[in-house]
């Protein structure tokens, strides 16, 4: 079953092909049946080749398929290759599962569009085909092609409603804050080629271990760069400003790239290149204070948000910035936990937002929306399920397990870990209360806008497995204190390292903190946004408060820092140069030709007269030389 | 004998195409087209047959060799020369030649002979550049392709064609001088040394000359090189014949006489002035991304689509600068990919912009948008070719990038780090021509008919290519690397304490050939 491996990342590829090609003139029932089909179908590839990898493990617990030799020049020889071991086998059954949920809602939620059904699954196609490429790819060149396809499917499909200029902007904006990063991230692969002579993924990991000394410049560089890679694809800060905007795009994109699959690609690439980090711990340590500090500025700004996708998007940035938090404290099995787990959650949450706002005809804020749980109640249902698990309810919910998970990998870690552990309850704190805050809005307290939407069962069906998924999945790994029966964590440290240890009493003290903290936030938010929402509308409406608000709300400053510090200063050099400065002195050779050509030709009267004097004056100017100069 | 068939064969279609166009207006694009596509075919055998997989590595620095007594009393010889560098030039010439015809089946409706006629010479002319291993003899070719560019421009081009082709042709006349200056100093150089006059490329290599005297004929060269390329501060020639040339001078321009001077450069300016280039190196790559930085600028700045075209040009050429002086087998590799890759990206953006004012009759961004609504099909090409051209991975141009600035890295960090950030700025103007021209509301009611089958299979065609050098680029590259390996062993001998290709602190580092996991 493994050497069908490739299918996986090829099948999709094969339905962008199809639809790209001949989507026009296909109806809408074929291109549903394309479009859906080659992610099923590479699902179902996915699943055979996971159930094979975890039955029978390969030797070494990894297998490697090679189909070409990419290039070959100089010592320098990609090849289009995939690799498989525990890590990518849990990426690709996230990506593949989770993908067809968000292909099969799409089928029906994109149906009314009047065009760009083709191109829609065109785009979804192509990006699932470009993640999995990402997460297979066995040396870091192919890595960086499917990091670029997705950043491709990102624009193409924020973008996806073209005719409003706003949508192009948030897409251009995705692609143009990516690439910043993506640029470091390939410096960072010219560094590893040029000092390690491979890019090949497992070869350049052993060969750095070998070779370069933990912390030394070096590391720190290669680390560095990658990192730079990573904060832009994931969001995170400071490259965190595109993601917010990235919500013009349709509902089922922000469901599938924006938070359960692309933006982790960074979280991936720290875990693949475990090695590199653990080499540097400065880098590793900054990886962590980075995601501290995005999850709690990220939950800051989820907490003012009336945009209910926003209030998601903030959401996911935070929730990045925990596996973030995990991967820069060592606890590399937990973070892979947390992206499971909120591939799973959010992916549900942006879906069953999907519904609502359709359901109230677009309509995005959370103020007019109201009382939408008798309207609704599956949606209803699996909205709280997923929230509850966002919130991270103690003991029946997955989110409890993968972040508690963190803070314990946080409170052991050796660097600062304490104070990471408290962003990190922080933040639990904040995740609860904004959570909460928007279910409160959303489908309690009375009905403000009217609802109309009977959902089918292509909406519901994913809505259902995923709300199942978002309880169930938790159990995959029970810590010590309750169960103990880590699958999850021992599957993946066949290929990542193992996280360091508390005693258990410790563990438990935190479980029983994190617990209150969450039922905490949930009552408080309760408690504040359904009881007395007076008392928030009394404290905004304070000069402080609403300041403070304000710039939580805007994201603290940083798009207003970018658009006028960067991209207006780009924009005015350019425009200000836009005869091109280098053509003036040319412009200026032909006019001084031309003027020369004008005063020439004026000589050319025709009188005699003029020509004699004209003679006789050269002649005694010719004279005066020789006779003075000589 | 082959070799001068090349040649003549579309020198005398040229002809044939004039001579034809008093017949009828499509008499001359079917002889073109004829002319060009059995010219094809020959290509294509002679490279399976020579570079194929069955194909022994030839161990001479020529394939195919050709030489006559031209001018003996001067030294000057017909002496025309393949390698896999030239071969691949070729066919790339060739190839867009067919593009070209293609592409002004409809568009040219006046003096279609002429301008036929007109268009074969300048391929001709372009392969003669390409294959010309006598300097005189190159430069008589380099000469001879100006001409019909020349009248391409000022006959069959847009408002201003009078100015651009004049400008072009006196700044590319000028820097030719400054190169006729140079062979004439070389020869006369060489002459003194050792007592044969020659304009004999192989015998000028490693020409005994003091420092300053190489230095000076290097930057003669240089001039003539950087102006075709073009250079920063040398290229605004290029924004306006590439806006005012007919499409089919425009892909041209941008496919062909751009590489002349990369492939000038490569074949002539380093192999002939080694320690001149080496020392003027680090200027050479400081113009580079200066070029990379400032095209990509000025492109984002324009307001006229084919201007926005023509300065990204300026841009992607940078990097083949870069490359070439960072000399090592990564680089060059890298350079001849850009090459390749750039002449068809950017050529299928002028073919698309030339459909495009075709159809709307102007190239103001400001009248365009949301055209993306009546045109689906250009816009999906046209997102093809900008996102080609921004470098994404998987498509041609992205090979030749990354190879260029992998090998510029290990030459000079620096230059290295400063051209990636051509990556970021070129997303820049590459949407924003995007969002400019296809996307955005349709504010002044276009209604365009889409694609037809003509511009399609020349679109399908061209993206196909580019899909294929960014797929299997092993293909290219292979080609190019017997003679990458030859000029590089010609520069090394002269240049004895050139470092080697691997880096100075690389570990010992031995990799299996094969690596199957842990």
């Amino acid at each position: 079953m493994l050497h069908l491996l490739f299918l996986v990342p090829v099948l999709p590829f094969c339905g962008f092909v199809v639809l790209a090609l001949f989507g026009r003139w296909l109806d809408r029932r074929q291109v549903a049946a394309i479009g859906v089909g080659s992610i099923g179908l590479s699902a179902l590839f996915a699943l055979l080749v996971g159930f094979d990898f975890v039955i029978a493990p390969p030797e070494g617990d990894a297998f490697s398929q090679s189909l070409w030799t990419w290039i070959n020049v100089g010592g320098f020889t990609p090849h289009i290759a995939f690799y498989l071991d525990s890590l990518s086998v849990i990426m690709i059954l996230v990506v593949t599962v989770v993908g067809f949920l968000i292909h099969v809602y799409s089928a029906e939620y994109m149906e009314d569009e009047p065009d760009g059904y083709a191109r829609f699954f065109a785009c979804m196609n192509l990006f699932v085909g470009s993640m999995l490429t990402l997460v297979l790819a066995d040396n870091l060149l192919l890595l960086y092609l499917g990091w670029e396809g997705v950043g491709l499917c990102s624009y193409l499909l924020i973008g996806f409603w073209y005719t409003d200029p706003a949508n192009g902007r948030a897409a251009r904006k995705a692609f143009t804050v990516t690439r910043v990063g993506d640029t470091a991230l390939l410096v960072g692969l010219l560094l590893l080629f040029t000092k390690l002579g491979t890019l090949q993924i497992q070869p350049l990991m052993q060969l750095a271990s070998e070779h370069w000394v933990v912390g030394s410049s070096i590391t720190v560089a290669a680390a560095g760069l990658l990192l730079g890679g990573a904060l832009g694809k994931s969001a995170q800060l400071p490259l965190q400003t595109w993601l917010p905007d990235a919500m013009a795009g349709p509902t089922p994109v922000s469901a599938l790239i924006h938070a359960a699959t692309m933006v982790t690609a960074g979280v991936y690439l720290i875990a693949r290149m475990n090695v590199l980090f653990t080499l540097s711990p400065v880098i590793q340590t900054t990886v962590a204070a980075v995601g501290a500090g995005t999850l709690i500025l990220a939950g800051f700004s989820a907490l003012t948000q009336r945009d209910i996708k926003r209030v998601l998007a903030y959401s996911t940035i935070s929730q990045i910035g925990y596996m973030f938090l995990a991967v820069g404290v060592g606890a590399w099995s937990a973070a892979m936990f947390h992206f499971m787990t909120h591939a799973f959650f959010k992916a549900l949450l942006f879906m069953g937002a999907g519904v609502v706002i359709v359901g109230l005809h677009h309509e995005q804020d959370m103020f007019k929306m109201g009382g939408l749980r008798k309207q609704t109640p599956l949606v209803f249902w699996t909205f709280v399920a997923g929230s509850l698990s966002l919130a991270a309810l103690p003991l029946v919910t997955a989110g409890f397990y993968s972040k508690d998970a963190i803070l314990a990998g946080a409170w052991a870690s050796d660097a600062g870990g304490r104070w990471l552990w408290a962003a990190g309850l922080c933040g639990a704190l904040l995740t609860s209360l904004y959570t909460f805050r928007m279910v409160f809005l959303t489908f309690f307290g009375e009905e403000r806008t009217p609802y109309h939407l009977k959902p089918g069962v292509r909406l519901l069906l994913p809505l259902v497995v995923l709300a199942f998924l978002s309880i169930v999945a938790g159990f995959l790994d029970l810590p010590r204190t309750l169960g103990n029966q880590p699958w999850f964590s021992d599957f993946m440290h066949t290929s990542l390292p193992e996280t360091k240890e508390i005693a258990g009493s410790t563990e438990r003290n935190l479980q029983i903190v994190a617990s209150l903290v969450s039922i905490g936030g949930i009552l408080a938010a309760y408690y504040v946004f359904l009881r007395e929402p007076g008392l928030v509308r009394r404290l905004v409406i304070t000069p402080l408060g609403a300041a403070v608000h304000r710039f939580w709300f805007v994201g603290w400053g940083f798009d207003w820092a970018y658009d006028n510090l960067i991209v207006g200063t780009y924009v005015w050099v350019a425009r200000a140069n836009r005869a091109d400065v280098f053509d003036l002195p040319i412009r200026a050779i032909a006019l001084i030709n031309q003027a020369g050509h004008i005063v020439l030709s004026r000589t050319e009267t025709g009188r005699l007269r003029w020509y004699a004097t004209s003679v006789a004056f050269g002649a005694i100017v010719a004279v005066g030389i020789v006779v003075f100069v000589t | 004998m082959i070799l001068t068939w090349l040649i003549v064969e579309v020198f005398a279609g040229g002809i044939l195409a004039w001579i034809s166009g008093r017949w009828g207006r499509l008499w001359p694009r079917v002889i073109s087209l004829l002319t060009l596509s059995v010219h094809m075919v020959i290509l294509i055998v002679l490279w399976v047959h020579y570079f194929g997989p069955m194909s022994a590595t030839p161990h001479s620095p020529f394939v195919i060799e050709t030489t006559h007594s031209w001018i003996p009393q001067l030294g000057i010889s017909y002496h025309l020369a393949m390698d896999g560098l030239s071969m691949l030039l070729i066919m790339l010439t060739n190839f867009l030649g067919i593009m070209a015809v293609a592409c002004s089946w409809n568009a040219i409706q006046e003096r279609v002979g002429f301008f036929h006629f007109n268009l074969l010479w300048i391929v001709a002319a372009i392969m003669g550049v390409f294959l010309a291993i006598d300097l005189f003899l190159f430069y008589f070719f380099w000469e001879l392709m100006l001409v019909p560019l020349y009248f391409l421009i000022g006959f069959w081009g847009y408002e201003n064609r009078t100015y651009a082709s004049i400008k072009f042709f006196i700044f590319t006349q000028a820097g030719g001088l400054l190169m006729l200056v140079a062979i004439l100093g070389l020869f006369f150089v060489h002459g003194n040394a050792t007592g044969v006059y020659t304009f004999n490329y192989n015998e000028l290599l490693g020409t005994p000359m003091s420092e300053s005297t190489a230095r000076w004929l290097m930057l003669g060269f240089f001039a003539a090189f950087a102006v075709k390329l073009p250079v920063v501060p040398l290229h605004t020639w290029l924004p306006d014949a590439h806006t005012q040339a007919p499409t089919a001078g425009s892909v041209a321009l941008a496919g062909l006489v751009l590489k002349v001077g990369a492939y000038g450069m490569i074949r002539f300016l380093v192999p002939l002035f080694p320690e001149a280039a080496l020392d003027f190196s680090n200027v050479a790559m400081g113009l580079a991304v200066a070029g990379i930085l400032y095209g990509a600028v000025l492109a984002f700045a324009q307001t006229d689509i084919k201007r926005l075209v023509a300065y990204t040009s300026i841009s992607h050429m940078g990097f083949v600068l870069l490359g070439i002086f960072a000399w090592n087998e990564l680089a060059l590799e890298g350079a001849v990919m850009i090459m390749l890759a750039h002449a068809i990206t950017t050529g299928a953006l002028f073919i698309l912009v030339g459909d495009l004012n075709d159809r709307i009759h102007t190239r103001d961004m400001g009248r365009m948008g949301g055209l993306w609504q009546t045109a689906p099909r250009m816009g999906g090409v046209a997102l093809f070719f900008a996102v080609a051209s921004l470098g994404l991975p998987g498509l041609g141009n992205f090979v030749g990038e990354f190879l260029v600035v992998l090998g510029t890295y290990q030459a000079n960090t620096t230059m290295a780090v400063l051209a990636t950030l051509g990556l970021i700025v070129s997303v820049v103007y590459s949407l924003w021509m995007i969002q400019v021209a296809f996307l955005g509301p349709n504010h002044l009611g276009w209604k365009l008919p889409d694609m037809k089958l003509r511009e399609g299979a020349i679109m399908a065609t061209m993206i196909a290519v580019i899909v294929w050098f960014g797929l299997f680029p092993q293909s290219i590259l292979a080609t190019a690397r017997q003679s990458i390996t030859n000029l590089q062993q010609i520069v090394a001998t002269t240049r004895p304490e050139e470092k080697t290709q691997a880096p100075v602190d690389a570990p010992n580092v031995v990799l299996p050939d094969e690596w199957e996991g842990p």
